[in-house]
């Protein structure tokens, strides 16, 4: 079953046109990883799934996203604040807040008006838990949580985005900032994560495509140009250009 | 070889710049104490601080700066109260709110608020505070309510610059992160970007403090400068400051040094205060 529907997405920065004519069915419980050469469009397109280019200024996009058959661009029956609790994100560099690290758990569901501290705690247990963290922080949940090392602070953010109950995650390189064993953590934690959540993530590193994801989508220059299962891309591209890519002819 | 000379010439002129303000700074606490302190004893200390009467030219003259301590005191909470707020709300809205259309004309208006010396800030409360406060709540319209609000306007360029650069300077990761949770704007920007800025609001506060505490001649045209202990907000009240420069132009002998032991007190005042805020950042971060 597919989670998101992308017909026809066309994105322009100004004049700029960064994301070509779009089409690809994510399915759910899966993880579906996005690659491709750095400028490609990948996490502009990773974006567009929970309308954080809205943030740009003279950013302009045509076509339809559809979350659960939901265009999520139609802005006459999307609550946006309600489509990012639905569909979570994880950045690039770790960006936990500067407060505990309970707060930082609390800080969605408090958003969302949970105020019970009973409720809280509850949450912010399950989450740090789901994030396989609650072990090394669960003595000192009342520490700041910028005194955590990398790989933790984005196992945090994790936790963050998971204590607002997604349906999808969208983690866009989530462990490019980090040391190989945080790394095997995270990728551990994701493909666990996949029976619950479908995960959507962008990575630089081919072999963590191949590792975890289910199916791959490979960007260059804004275009789509092939999307297939994970083992078929890499073992059997269709397209030349996904082949040169992979092999490392160029990128 | 010359590199290194004028490499070395250079480093002295600027240890000689750094030496400057350090060594006015300790002069200045050296004269201070020195010919505050003998005052001070020979009237004796909690006479000093905590008597209740000012009458240099009773016989027996009577120096008790309590009155002007507690008039001090309040009128700066009265400023912090009206200025912080607002000047923090105000920071807010120019760093994250504003047009940038609006923002090019309210930027100078603030800037030029700084730049206004402090006898016109006392003119306009003279000629547009105190009569409002008289028809308003009747009395003299001198009093402490009144310097509270003069005050509470002339803190607000200082914590408003310094708490909007606090905020500019807070990574837009943290307003991401938080969008990303589904926050609202003003959500993201009220409890993920400004506990973020904490610090450096803290310390636009402690400016404004000293400001206000610190201020004289505004506060001289609008607090009524009664030497007593103020009972109500609509009272009259002297501050320190309105203290020393009211009667240094004729005091003489024990009166002379009791108005530098007050400024020994006002010097004080802002030690703690600097000190306080320096642990309460400490315990922030």
């Amino acid at each position: 079953m597919d989670k998101i529907i992308v017909e026809n997405l066309n994105l322009y920065y100004g004049d700029f046109q960064a994301l070509k004519n779009i089409n690809i069915n994510i399915p759910k419980n899966r993880i579906t990883a996005f690659i491709g050469p750095s400028g490609c469009g990948k996490s502009t397109f990773l974006k567009t799934l929970n309308r954080m280019n809205d943030l740009i200024s003279d950013c302009r996009i045509e076509g339809k996203v559809l979350v659960d058959k939901e265009n999520i661009y139609d802005n006459s029956n999307i609550n946006i604040n309600n489509l990012r609790k639905r569909i979570g994100m994880v950045f690039q560099k770790p960006n936990p807040f500067p407060m505990s690290i309970y707060d930082n758990i609390a800080f969605g569901p408090r958003t969302h008006g949970i105020k019970s501290k009973i409720k809280l705690d509850e949450i912010v247990e399950k989450s740090l838990k789901n994030a396989a963290i609650f072990s090394e922080v669960k003595d000192r949940l009342k520490k700041n949580a910028l005194e955590l090392s990398g790989g933790q602070q984005q196992r945090i953010c994790i936790a963050r985005a998971l204590a607002v109950e997604p349906e999808v995650l969208l983690l866009d390189e989530p462990t490019s900032a980090l040391d190989p064993i945080s790394t095997i953590k995270i990728e551990e934690l994701v493909e666990d994560l996949k029976d619950v959540y479908t995960i959507v993530m962008v990575t630089h590193n081919m072999q963590q495509a191949t590792r975890i994801s289910d199916k791959t989508a490979f960007f260059l220059s804004g275009e789509l140009v092939e999307f297939d299962d994970t083992h078929i891309i890499f073992s059997n591209p269709k397209d030349k250009r996904t082949e040169d890519y992979i092999t490392g002819r160029f990128g | 070889m010359k590199r290194q000379s004028l490499d070395k010439f250079m480093e002295i002129i600027f240890f000689i710049s750094a030496c400057v303000s350090i060594i006015s700074v300790i002069l200045i606490c050296y004269f201070m104490f020195a010919n505050g302190i003998p005052g001070i004893k020979k009237i004796g200390v909690l006479n000093f601080l905590f008597g209740l009467d000012w009458s240099p030219s009773n016989i027996p003259p009577s120096f008790g700066i309590f009155p002007m301590i507690v008039g001090s005191i309040y009128i700066t909470f009265g400023a912090i109260i009206i200025g912080v707020p607002i000047g923090i709300l105000t920071a807010m809205y120019l760093a994250k709110f504003c047009s940038p259309r609006l923002y090019k004309y309210l930027k100078p208006a603030v800037n030029l608020m700084a730049g206004i010396p402090s006898i016109i800030y006392g003119f306009f409360g003279l000629v547009v505070l105190v009569p409002l406060i008289r028809n308003i709540f009747g009395g003299t319209g001198s009093s402490i309510l009144t310097a509270s609000i003069l005050l509470g306007i002339m803190i607000l360029p200082t914590i408003i610059g310094l708490s909007e650069s606090a905020i500019r300077a807070v990574p837009n990761s943290y307003y991401e992160g938080a969008i990303a949770l589904g926050a609202t704007h003003e959500y993201s920007i009220v409890f993920a970007m400004l506990p973020a800025a904490k610090s450096g609001i803290l310390s636009s506060i402690v400016l404004g403090i000293g400001r206000a505490i610190g201020e004289t001649m505004a506060v001289i045209m609008v607090a009524g400068n009664q030497a007593r202990m103020p009972n109500g907000i609509l009272k009259g009240v002297r501050t320190l400051t309105a203290n020393i420069v009211i009667e240094m132009g004729y005091a003489a002998d024990l009166h002379r040094e009791a108005l530098i032991g007050t400024g020994v007190v006002l010097f004080v005042f802002i030690l703690i205060i600097n000190g306080l805020f320096s642990m309460l950042k400490r315990k922030v971060f």
